[in-house]
């Protein structure tokens, strides 16, 4: 197990790699000057020739990725363009946000999906069943932006409920900050509900249809014990597999839901940094994303080691 | 006679509308009394398995009880609700299935899910329950129960998972069991184990026990009394000796007299000259595995197997599950490649032969497997199936078409049934489509990969002939599989028993059946069941 562990860690290596030159030289290639851009309007072209200069746009390509890689190495991940701050400290103030968002998103989505994919599942062709499914697709189908402005103009504008907008950091306060998230948070998840919903159903229903199940009954269990001891947990793998998909998407995918309701996270970050071709920026975000991706996968092949005794490394 | 421990009668149990008959069951009545065996017999869809789940309550939602009464110990359980029959369940009744590979949770630890009983239907406390579920694993003689206790299913064999079932079971002494083909997925030796544990256990107890076969060996071994049913209906009720040396129904005697005989009929002495078709030298097949920490695994599935068989003969290859029977059967059909050894084909050295040059010599073995029911590709006609390996090899549509017509004939069906579909067909009848595509290459070898095995008696014994048949009037040579020495009795002329990977014993089959020299042959044919029995034989 940690052997195993250790190589899949070692294995972020080259992804990172690849990650970070495919980064580097399509912010570089595609069109757009950040000289430019930080000039202004008014700026000369000695201005804007100056100012590649000091950014050190002016370098070769390769060069200009040496010096980068070596900054990383030494754990610099470079001063945004736009803010002259480091990118490092931009993304900490970004990531509690973020997180808070996509956490409190997840949360919300696994509690109300789960038990729901899974009385979908028991009721069969029931009429909760297709109400569920109904949901599901609707769910699926619906943009969030619209789902955030449906929810803002009833439960905010028309009922005073909840803010417009607006983000309170936790330091601030528990209650605010978890009463700011709920609107965002309920609109973002209703996607994940869908699926997460589906694949519960899916999964449920197919463990339904297993001898165990029929032996578990046998036993005189009830019901309830049946579902959520023998058939829920042997579900799980596909579940937890798509809940592990859906946070990392969600943490790199928040950025409608933060512009929506204006929330100070990466997604609003990211998207100032790429109208702004922040290269330093943009890079770091990138590569955060990925380890991200490649963390959370790796939880999730953990996490099913302690769900099915049958598997292991 | 004590007052039955269960009291079925009149029951009659209602198929959906759209089924292909009206009652799954029809006013059926029998009795099982303390202490007793009741086998429940009868071919696949005669409702058996029907009865024992709507004694437990658990049968199927289509299904539903449309008159009598099911009593236990004067209790009418057709009129318990969801609630009083979940406390009767493991309690007065418990209940083991046929598959032990499925039917344990595969992420709960043994013990816990024998606990499970215990928590739901009593009062202990922890360590009571853990000392009461350890005693239960030591009686249905399992090794080591704490660590049994510990293990999950996946790290027993399957005769260790029913032993579980049973412990789970019969750990709250029910006053019933019901056991749904309990040993069919199990192989023989382990099956006589269990037939033994479940006697000894249900005799120490009183417990009776309605036991579900399809196996009249099993029936002979275990039965105190016999339910025979078909199609529903109970056609005959006697004590075991009755039903099977003296049955009065027209079916049941069919059945019995379908039950392959142990003792190896005197056979047609094949040709000296007879050519070779198929002959391996010293075959092997390794699986090498890797791992992180465990390092090169490698695993022998054959090892040092030289067997012949020659023109117009049956060779079988006997043994149980893991003996490496299937592996060599696959590699002389070149479905897997051999790791070593030379398997020759009518003269030519397939073994290491590229895979261009075997192409023109795929055609002369042809394999018939297991079950029909997944053999077949659903979405093609059977005619479609039947001229699809001809037309490969270059026969025009019409000639293999009329070639298909000859051979539905030969497999006594219905020329017709060309143009029909493998699900419109019943297993037996899939079984003979299998066999008719496998002739259409007309191939040199025909290997039967246990394909009776999933079939009832009187079916099997009408393919047995069959294939008896077809070996005569082709001169085929025949590679017969199969882990059931009474079929192995019937139609081979020279057997092979395998164990671990090697042939242990080789040699004219009655010669083996008759005097077995390995010592594994002989404990294979001391744990068949119902070996002793005098059934009664129509043409005895």
């Amino acid at each position: 197990m940690w052997t195993y562990l250790f190589k899949r860690i070692l294995a972020v290596i080259p992804v990172l790699l690849v990650v970070l030159v495919v980064v580097f030289l399509m912010l570089r290639l595609t069109p757009g000057d950040p000289a430019a851009n930080i000039a202004g309007d008014a700026a000369t072209s000695e201005d804007i020739a100056e100012l590649r200069i000091e950014l050190g746009l002016e370098e070769p390509l390769p060069v200009q990725f040496a010096i980068y890689v070596r900054n990383l190495l030494k754990g610099d991940f470079g001063e945004s363009f736009y803010y002259k701050r480091p990118v490092i400290s931009m993304i900490a103030d970004g990531i509690e946000p973020t997180l808070s968002l996509a956490l409190f998103t997840i949360v919300l989505a696994c509690l109300v999906a789960v038990p729901l994919g899974t009385l979908a599942a028991y009721k069969q062709g029931t009429w909760i069943d297709r109400l569920v499914m109904g949901f599901s697709v609707v769910g699926f189908s619906v943009p969030v932006f619209v789902i955030g402005y449906i929810l803002i103009y009833f439960l905010s504008v028309k009922l005073d409920w909840f803010p417009v907008q607006g983000y309170q950091h936790i330091a601030d306060g528990i209650g605010g900050w978890a009463y700011r998230l709920v609107l965002p948070s309920t609109a973002l998840s209703v996607i994940f509900i869908a699926l997460i919903a589906r694949m519960t159903r899916t999964s449920v229903l197919e463990v339904l249809s297993e001898d165990y199940i029929r032996t578990a009954r046998a036993k005189g269990l009830p019901q309830m014990k049946v579902l959520l001891k023998h058939a829920l947990r042997n579900a799980a793998v596909p579940i937890v597999t798509i809940i592990g998909i859906a946070i990392a998407i969600l943490i790199s995918g928040v950025v409608v839901t933060e512009s929506v309701f204006v929330i100070p996270g990466l997604g609003l970050l990211t998207l100032d940094a790429i109208q702004g071709r922040d290269y330093p920026t943009v890079q770091a975000l990138i590569i955060l994303f990925s380890v991200v991706y490649v963390v959370i996968n790796l939880l999730i092949d953990v996490i099913y080691t302690l769900l099915d005794p049958r598997i292991r490394y | 006679m004590s007052a039955p421990v269960l009291s079925v009668s009149n029951l009659t149990i209602d198929l959906p509308r759209n089924a292909d008959r009206q009652h799954a069951v029809h006013d059926v009545s029998f009795d099982v009394a303390p202490g007793e065996v009741v086998c429940l017999v009868g071919e696949s869809g005669s409702g058996k398995s029907v009865i024992a789940f709507s004694v437990m309550g658990l049968l199927a939602k289509a299904l539903t009880i449309a008159n009598g009464t099911i009593q236990l110990e004067n209790e009418d359980l057709t009129r318990a609700d969801e609630t009083r029959l979940r406390e009767l369940r493991c309690t007065r009744m418990g209940m083991i299935f046929q598959e032990p590979m499925t039917a344990l949770n595969p992420v709960m630890r043994c013990g816990d899910q024998i606990d499970e009983v215990l928590q739901e239907h009593t009062d202990l406390g922890a360590g009571e329950r853990r000392q009461r579920v350890i005693d239960m694993i030591e009686q249905v003689h399992l090794p080591d129960p704490e660590r049994m206790y510990n293990s999950y299913p996946h790290q027993l064999s399957g005769g260790q998972r029913q032993r579980i079932m049973i412990a789970m079971a019969l750990i709250l002494e029910p006053v019933l069991l019901i056991a749904d083909e309990p040993t069919t997925a199990l192989d023989v030796t382990t099956q006589a184990q269990i037939l033994h544990l479940i006697r000894e256990l249900q005799s120490e107890r009183n417990t009776g026990v309605l036991f579900i076969t399809h196996d009249f060996g099993v029936v002979a071994e275990l039965a105190d009394r016999v339910a025979v049913l078909k199609q529903g209906e109970l056609v005959e009720l006697g004590t075991t000796q009755q039903v099977l040396s003296a049955p009065t129904h027209p079916y049941t005697k069919m059945l019995i007299a379908s039950v392959p005989v142990h003792e190896p009929p005197v056979r047609a002495a094949i040709p000296e000259d007879a050519p070779v078709v198929l002959k391996t030298e010293a075959l092997d097949k390794q699986y090498k595995s890797f791992s992180f920490g465990g390092g090169k695994q490698v695993v022998d599935a054959a090892r040092d197997v030289s067997i012949e068989v020659r023109k117009g003969e049956t060779l079988g290859i006997v043994g149980e599950s893991g003996s490496g029977k299937s592996t060599v059967a696959r590699c002389i059909t070149w479905l897997i490649q051999s790791s070593d050894g030379r398997i020759w084909l009518a003269g030519d050295d397939i073994a290491k032969m590229p895979k261009r040059d075997l192409h023109a010599l795929r055609q002369k073995v042809q394999i018939v497997f297991q079950d029909p029911y997944r053999s077949l590709n659903p979405r093609r006609t059977v005619g479609q199936s039947i001229i699809e390996g001809p037309l490969n090899y270059g026969e025009s549509k019409a000639d293999a078409w009329a070639h298909a017509q000859e051979l539905m004939q030969l497999v006594q069906l219905d020329p017709e049934g060309l143009d029909r579909y493998p699900h419109q067909f019943s297993g037996g009848q899939r079984q003979r489509i299998c066999i008719a595509r496998a002739l259409a290459m007309r191939p040199e070898l025909l290997v039967a990969d246990e394909a009776v095995s999933a079939l009832d008696v009187s079916v099997q014994a009408q393919v047995l002939q069959l294939l008896e048949q077809i070996r005569d009037r082709m001169q085929l040579a025949m590679l017969f599989i199969t882990h059931d020495l009474r079929v192995a009795a019937q139609i081979c002329d020279v057997v092979a028993v395998m164990s671990k990977g090697q042939v242990v014993e080789y040699g004219p089959t009655r010669d083996v059946f008759n005097n077995p020299q390995h010592e594994y042959t002989r404990a294979l044919f001391d744990a068949a069941p119902g070996r002793d029995f005098a059934f009664a034989r129509s043409d005895s």
